[in-house]
């Protein structure tokens, strides 16, 4: 029995060609016609992969030919590089592809949500069996493992998630906050949808533009406030993220100071993501106020991704483990499954559940 | 010298803590701390030994065991491990509730290893009002501490995030808010049990040395202003939690006085 996974990624592909192999909702009952027992694919914006199981072996340009999407048309077909890994180095790499170690952001966790669609959809399809099965339920283990034991997934890599990250850590639940959202462009919009993805539902919008505002305002429901009004919002926000194209500092210390004196028991968290910056960066010095510009929280995302990095070693020794039990297992199985003289069947298990 | 059953009971409480202690700096250096429920386990167990101890001695004194400062350090230890089981899961499942160990391996090692075991070779008659004001302060004294320790938690926090230099421990203390409110919850415990102390010293029936009864009005109205300060919201949560510090200290001197004059009369 040969159990192999051929795919492409983002480490040797661009999209472009990742789309052109990015197979069909009916690759997995092709893939089984083409010799694999087996057969699951895995697509995300950073792969295409093929997980199989055969008793003869299927060779890559067949899946690939199984892949790609209306080949014959194309007038640049050319031969992509497909990698291919075996038996143990399957189950390897699918460890390391669930545990985000393979991803670009070492360490996200999209992954594993997205093998666990795939592994879903082949199994209603009725595409995994038994192998596939114990290699997938395996590898969701691992992942688990992996993040439970390493802090592979420590820490936010964006600046975006670094801000709500650090609001968290000041504010605990961000349902009860009020954030003032000053700028209508990008990024704000982009700062403020990830603040509502948290929970926050008090969001007020204020720009030079009433309209831009408006029309923000209205995509991420939140209320808007007059440009001449916003900096008397600062008596009782908890956030304010500022983004303005303004060319000098909206907010100084000596404004802010004032304000302060009523709410000394509530802190105040500013981001400031505007170049040239908004906020002065004397406010910081004010007590209870925390002031983050673009980069302070780029350097929080490096140090971050820096640290995920230097949790591979770790993961790699938990996926080492669970590669060399689970390689054992499979050869009992299928010394058990020679005896018995037969092939495992879908939805059968052979295995203990000890050995997944 | 074979070791007295109750001082074994003791051992083994502190052996509880210290693998609390353990087991979190283990997994705090391996940058893997989970909050999960076995320092909440030993801890209990730590505390169910601590109880033992503190019945045995009783019996053996014939009263409340705060009979000098060997279980008067003990019952300290009892108090903040009472305390740390009644505050609630929040506070328990996470690094705060294990920043309760260290401090009661602390108390009880100074017992156990410090020559302060000297039994009164004249027994006092049992006072039940000395008693319940001795106990009721104590444990007034456990919540006390439990608010320094998250006092001194906020402000590493606190001075993290100012500073924005994020160091690998930031991740595994609880937000700033849920600190705030946990020192907020412990001053009150504390407050209205240390006033329910103080009163009831009142009733005592002997006179108590002017000194004692000043320093012990003292750190009442200290706690008082803290709680003021934060009702009418007039302290910045920094300055609650440096001065939840500052009111522990001057609790614990207040408590080695009065355990102190208490032994040399």
């Amino acid at each position: 029995m040969n159990l192999f996974c051929v795919g492409l990624s983002h480490h040797l592909t661009n999209v472009e060609t990742r789309e052109r192999f990015a197979g069909r909702a009916e690759t997995d009952c092709i893939l089984r016609g083409a010799g694999c027992t087996e057969a699951l694919l895995l697509t995300t914006c950073n792969r295409v992969e093929v997980y199989g199981v055969s008793e003869k072996r299927v060779s890559t340009d067949e899946i690939a030919n199984c892949l790609a999407r209306d080949v014959e048309n194309d007038p640049h077909r050319y031969a992509p590089p497909f990698y291919r890994y075996e038996d143990e180095k399957c189950a390897q790499h699918l460890f390391r592809v669930a545990s985000g170690l393979d991803s670009m952001v070492v360490g996200e966790t999209e992954i594993l949500g997205q093998a666990k669609k795939a592994y879903e959809s082949a199994r209603t399809s009725n595409s995994a069996g038994p192998y596939l099965h114990r290699l997938f339920q395996r590898a969701f283990r691992v992942a688990k493992q992996v993040r439970t034991y390493t802090e592979i997934t420590r820490g936010s890599v964006s600046v975006g998630s670094v801000a709500v990250d650090l609001a968290e850590r000041i504010f605990g639940d961000l349902a009860k906050c009020k954030v003032l959202v000053l700028g209508a462009g990008e990024t704000s919009e982009r700062t403020a949808r990830a603040l509502v993805s948290r929970g926050v539902t008090d969001l007020r919008l204020s720009n030079r533009s009433s309209d831009r505002a408006e029309n923000l305002a209205q995509l991420v429901a939140a209320r808007t406030i007059p440009f001449t009004e916003w900096a008397e919002q600062c008596r009782e926000i908890d956030i304010l993220i500022a983004s303005t194209s303004s060319e000098r500092p909206l907010l100084l210390q000596t404004n802010l100071a004032l304000m302060l004196e009523e709410r000394v028991d509530r802190p105040l968290f500013i981001i400031d993501i505007a170049v040239p910056r908004n906020v002065d960066p004397d406010v910081n010095e004010l007590s209870g106020v925390y002031l983050y510009d673009i980069d302070s929280l780029q350097s929080i995302a490096d140090q971050s991704l820096a640290l995920r990095r230097q949790q591979i070693a770790a993961a790699e020794e938990i996926i080492a483990s669970h590669v060399a039990e689970f390689g054992e297992s499979i050869s009992r199985g299928l010394s058990r499954s020679a005896t018995n003289s037969e092939r495992p069947t879908l939805g059968e298990n052979p295995l203990p559940a000890s050995d997944l | 010298m074979p070791v007295p059953v109750d001082r074994e009971l003791l051992i083994i409480s502190t052996v509880c803590f210290l693998a609390a202690v353990v087991r979190t700096a283990v997994l705090l250096m391996a940058k893997s701390f989970r909050a999960d429920r076995f320092n909440f386990f030993v801890i209990g167990l730590g505390f169910i030994f601590q109880s033992a101890f503190l019945s045995m001695r009783g019996h053996a004194v014939g009263r409340c065991p705060l009979t000098n400062l060997f279980e008067v350090f003990v019952f300290l230890a009892w108090s903040v491990a009472l305390i740390y089981m009644l505050i609630g899961p929040a506070y328990r499942l996470s690094l705060m509730g294990a920043f309760t160990a260290p401090l009661v391996v602390l108390l009880q090692g100074f017992a156990l290893l410090a020559p302060i075991d000297t039994p009164h070779t004249v027994k006092v008659p049992a006072n039940s009002w000395l008693e319940f004001h001795a106990s009721m302060s104590l444990i007034a004294y456990g919540a006390f501490a439990l608010a320094c320790i998250a006092g001194v938690m906020y402000l590493v926090q606190e001075r993290q995030l100012k500073t924005h230099n994020l160091r690998s421990i930031f991740y595994y203390l609880p937000p700033l808010s849920d600190l705030f409110a946990a020192i907020t919850r412990l001053l009150w415990w504390g407050f209205a049990i240390y006033t329910v102390g103080l009163l009831s010293g009142f009733f005592v029936g002997q006179p108590l040395p002017w000194i004692q009864i000043v320093c012990a009005v003292a750190v009442w109205l200290l706690y008082a202003a803290i709680l003021q300060g934060r009702h009418l919201r007039r302290l910045a949560p920094k300055w609650v939690a440096a001065l939840c510090i500052i009111g522990f200290s001057a609790a614990l001197t207040l408590l080695w006085g009065i355990t102190f004059t208490g032994q040399t009369q």
